[in-house]
């Protein structure tokens, strides 16, 4: 263990646990609302630990849906996982052993990928370790806080706080996208392509995990086609 | 509802969800060599980020207005390269203030 990477880890890993507890917040507020009991709602961010994924599953839950409809549900909205994994996997140290892989793979989440991707470096034990500590507690003991305080939150607080995360999206992509001209494109066709899905008609009848996940192979797959990336920048994301 | 279904429900979600993400990182071991595959990984998180922000982005609060505010101050502040939970905080500030003067 080298105590400067897993410093480093915590320090980047913070911030996610810290906007995990306002949003987890609001699904323990959802979950205690809709009449699930609280332990449930704690129980389901300790052991999923997604957002979309979970609000989905507990609308399957209320609704007595079926075991199989549930399942197939949570993998599509959640099959984005499988590319962030499989893009990790590409970045974690060659020697890491399977016991520890499958102890931060747990905690692959759309923020906790963000910011290791932006990570410079191949990504170690150590830093991987201190990188995925504390989002699971903050997202556990925000839903905690959420099921608990149901009644005492100004819905106007709570509301305003669902902002956040995308904030967070949009400060992670920016940045790189106006340095590479292929990033911007990437981008924004991205941007336009989930608009074009949200309001068409037709396509606005794909739920939204299946469209991002389109939407992602379709402008990934092509970009790679087209604009297949230089050396160097291929060393920046390693 | 009884607690049997409700724990079953739980489980089910539960491991699905952990075999999508542990199954790559465990089973593909060495480096991927291959120009296309590697331009392909390079792009997905910036795709997928886009894709999930917009426009949900826009429906993330209350009403559309303190969103795109919201939204407006993120990407300026982003633009000018701002750290993550700074570009987080004045969104929802901005978006909170918009919400009580609306």
């Amino acid at each position: 263990m080298r105590k400067q990477e897993f410093l480093q880890g915590i320090k980047d890993g913070l911030p996610i646990a810290l906007g995990y507890f306002s949003v987890s917040m609001a699904f323990g507020l959802t979950v205690a609302l809709s009449g699930l009991p609280i332990w449930s709602a704690v129980l389901i961010s300790m052991t999923n630990l997604t957002s979309a994924g979970q609000f989905a599953g507990v609308n399957i839950l209320l609704a007595l849906g079926a075991l199989t409809e549930l399942a197939l549900t949570t993998l599509i909205i959640n099959l984005r996982y499988f590319l962030m994994s499989l893009s990790m996997s590409q970045r974690v140290e060659e020697k890491m052993n399977i016991w520890k892989r499958m102890i931060f793979s747990f905690a692959i989440t759309d923020e906790v990928f963000a910011v290791s991707m932006q990570h410079k470096g191949i990504l170690t034990s150590s830093y991987m370790a201190g990188l995925v500590l504390t989002p699971p507690i903050g997202w556990t003991l925000g839903t905690l806080t959420g099921a608990v305080l149901t009644s005492f939150m100004p819905p106007v607080l709570s509301s305003s706080m669902g902002i956040a995360l995308y904030a967070m999206f949009i400060a992670i992509v920016i940045p790189p996208a106006r340095e590479n001209k292929n990033v911007m494109i990437a981008s924004l066709m991205a941007a336009l392509m989930s608009v074009i899905f949200y309001y068409a008609p037709i396509l606005k009848s794909i739920s939204s995990g299946w469209s991002i996940i389109i939407i992602t192979l379709a402008v990934s797959a092509a970009m790679a086609f087209f604009f297949p990336i230089a050396d160097e920048e291929e060393g920046q994301n390693e | 509802m009884n607690n049997t279904y409700l724990i079953l429900g739980i489980a089910v979600m539960a491991i699905v969800t952990y075999l999508i993400r542990v199954t790559p990182m465990v089973l593909i071991r060495k480096k991927i060599k291959n120009k296309w595959i590697k331009s392909f990984l390079y792009y997905v998180p910036y795709t997928v980020l886009s894709a999930m922000t917009f426009p949900a982005v826009l429906y993330s609060t209350s009403s559309f207005v303190s969103a795109a505010a919201g939204s407006l101050v993120a990407i300026v502040l982003a633009y000018t390269k701002r750290s993550l939970l700074t570009v987080a905080v004045c969104a929802a500030f901005t978006a909170f203030i918009m919400q009580i003067i609306m």
